[in-house]
């Protein structure tokens, strides 16, 4: 049997087309967690930039519009969650929730008139180089802005925490806000900011969705993909690099199912459909079942609020 | 001039009257967007609150989607009072429907006064397996509860769908992704002539009866508490933390896997693909608004079981997408945590000195 080479590569371009939300979201809510916030609203600030950015490149015809536009409703919704937790001293668990509940909510409110309409194209970078090179021509050119993007992140991400001053600070808040604030660090401020990255990176996560992946808006289409982003976060065990890793174990799980399907493989679909949920959770106890490990990586401060009398 | 004071203890009064701030606040929130959609505010808050429990059947109605609400919110105010955030009822729902629909199914037009009590039993029964999955990964294996009991919920709907199209689908059914009708036998009986609302409304009175005295009577109640406050004093008070962990899950498990019965063998009485609108997920901001109180979630059930009927109705009637009932109950939520910071602050007016 002959197996031909740039089927492989298309089937890895595949693999990593699907981890480029998981990649965008995670590392998003990872900055949000180093800074001891729990932001459980990843899913909900998905799917408002899902249908955000997809409402906005209907209306306007701007693709530049939209991904930015999809961006910004992150943030603005995800400034519910901020305020709530920060000014308001929430809970964060319980605010996260309410935060996924309303976005699914507002998403399917706005979305009722976008249903059905097709997307559009959207431009890809170096098209024709795809061919050049066997294997690795596929995986390398011919993708979105986007997933460039995505794949960067992680190297970005773990760039700003280790060498920059301003990473610094926010694993210090996120480590001990009690120390940070005796130092002068503004810790509202600094979680403020990092919760509103977050929101931006998961609204682009749900752009990425609606406009690039699957260009077209279906009710609930992020099904649970900001969910698995959180799970990555504590796979990753806070650390950027292997957000990459277990994205790409994701993104893999959800082509297989494909291919399975294609070769006739006599598995039922719906449980080809579980397996990334189910994954998951053995992934979660496995990491999860070394206590010291997480206890040494998890920020110190992680979910508990922090209030200053002034 | 006003001043921001932290109070001494969190105030009691305000502990009890915030909810009903934050009803009140998310009414204006929605005539807003009422207002911002187009609509009229007034009106609309009439079609979503007012009309659809006007009559009798309307009544009945609310009564029926309180019903699982308020059984899913008891299971989880125990779980919540201790720290322990399962928020997969959902799944637990659903895994208990498929449970006892597997058995009443078993009992296929046969009749029986022992049929409903082995259901009912079965319903329970696979709410609490479901729910000791993340309990066990939590004690034993340090998993976060959170995280493994959301994924659950995707896993039991496509168990769910699974079995209704696959091997348990209606033989005469013409491939409709649904089970054959259970027995008779088998169903929670009516309570009135041509209303909808069925027995299940005892389970959730007898959860809300038998939860009051674990609360406030047994020294059960008494350690969630504490270690709801604080799981280190519980643990120099020398509580048995695990088991105390899987004992709430299994709870709550029950008390979902309950409202999973109720939905199949109530008016339905046949397994299918949709058999709750995330009553799972509702009832964690019914079991917040409700103060993890039994009395209160009574009210709480009540208050956000007419989002769904509101939500139905203004669809008909003003045609508001059905989904503003979810952004309700977010808001609600939200207003909820939000008006919680006049417990443990308050606003100090200071004279201007002249």
């Amino acid at each position: 049997m002959i197996i031909d080479i740039n089927f492989i590569g298309l089937i890895i371009a595949s693999i990593m087309a699907s981890a480029v939300p998981l990649i965008l979201a995670s590392c998003g809510e990872l900055i949000t967690e180093r800074s001891g916030v729990l932001n459980l609203g990843v899913e909900g600030m998905m799917i408002i930039g899902a249908i955000s950015g997809f409402a906005l490149m209907t209306v306007t015809g701007s693709l530049i519009i939209a991904i930015f536009g999809a961006m910004l409703a992150g943030v603005l919704i995800s400034t519910i969650f901020a305020f709530l937790t920060q000014t308001l001293i929430t809970n964060h668990v319980a605010t996260g929730l309410a935060l996924t509940i309303f976005g699914i909510g507002i998403s399917a409110m706005i979305g009722k008139n976008f249903v059905g309409i097709p997307g559009k194209e959207f431009p890809v970078l170096f098209e024709g180089f795809k061919d050049t090179i066997p294997l690795l021509g596929p995986i390398l050119f011919g993708h979105s802005i986007v997933f460039y993007f995505a794949f960067a992140l992680p190297f970005i991400t773990s760039y700003f925490l280790k060498k920059t001053k301003i990473g610094l600070i926010v694993r210090a808040v996120g480590d001990s806000p009690e120390s940070a604030s005796n130092q002068g660090i503004n810790v509202r401020l600094v979680r403020y900011a990092c919760i509103l990255y977050g929101g931006a990176m998961s609204g682009l996560a749900g752009a990425y969705l609606s406009m690039i992946y699957t260009p077209q808006w279906i009710e609930n289409m992020t099904g649970g993909r900001g969910w698995i982003a959180l799970a990555l976060v504590v796979f990753s065990t806070w650390n950027p690099i292997k957000i990459l890793i277990g994205a790409m174990i994701f993104g893999g799980l959800t082509i297989i199912q494909f291919h399975m399907q294609a070769i006739g493989v006599r598995i039922p679909v719906q449980f080809l459909t579980a397996l990334p949920y189910i994954v998951t959770i053995i992934v979660l106890v496995v990491i999860s079942r070394d206590s010291r490990k997480i206890r040494l990586s998890t920020p110190s401060s992680l979910g508990k609020s922090f209030y200053k009398d002034n | 001039m006003i001043k921001i004071v932290k109070r001494d203890q969190p105030s009691r009064a305000i502990f009890f009257f915030t909810p009903v701030l934050a009803i009140f606040l998310t009414l204006v929130a929605g005539g807003l967007i009422f207002f911002i959609l187009g609509f009229k505010p007034f009106e609309a808050l009439k079609f979503f609150f007012i009309v659809p429990i006007a009559d009798k059947y309307g009544f009945s109605e609310l009564l029926l989607k309180a019903t699982p609400l308020c059984l899913i919110a008891i299971g989880l105010s125990f779980c919540f009072k201790s720290n322990n955030w399962n928020i997969g009822a959902e799944g637990q729902l659903t895994f208990g429907a498929i449970v006892s629909g597997g058995v009443a199914l078993l009992f296929y037009e046969q009749e029986g006064f022992y049929i409903l009590p082995i259901v009912i039993l079965a319903g329970a029964i696979g709410g609490m397996l479901y729910a000791s999955i993340p309990a066990i990964l939590k004690t034993y294996f340090n998993t976060n509860e959170i995280l493994v009991s959301l994924m659950l919920v995707y896993v039991s709907k496509l168990i769910l769908d699974y079995l209704v199209v696959g091997p348990w689908s209606n033989p005469e059914g013409f491939n409709f992704p649904e089970t054959r009708q259970f027995s008779d036998s088998a169903k929670l009986p009516l309570l009135f002539e041509g209303l909808r609302i069925h027995a299940g409304i005892f389970l959730a009175l007898a959860a809300v009866v038998i939860s009051w005295f674990v609360f406030y009577k047994t020294y059960l109640g008494f350690q969630m508490k504490v270690s709801g406050f604080s799981l280190k004093t519980a643990k120099y008070a020398g509580y048995k933390g695990k088991k105390m962990i899987i004992l709430v899950f299994l709870i709550s498990g029950a008390c979902a896997g309950l409202a999973g019965v109720g939905e199949i063998t109530g008016p339905i009485g046949q397994l299918h693909r949709e058999i709750s609108p995330d009553y799972g997920f509702t009832a964690i901001i019914v079991a917040f608004l409700g103060r993890l109180h039994p009395v209160g979630i009574i009210f709480a059930s009540l208050v956000v079981a007419i989002t769904y009927l509101g939500a139905e109705t203004a669809q008909i009637f003003m045609q508001i997408p059905k989904y503003t009932g979810q952004v309700f109950q977010g808001m609600i939520l939200f207003f909820l945590l939000a008006s919680d910071y006049l417990l443990f602050f308050k606003f100090k007016f200071i004279g201007s000195k002249k």
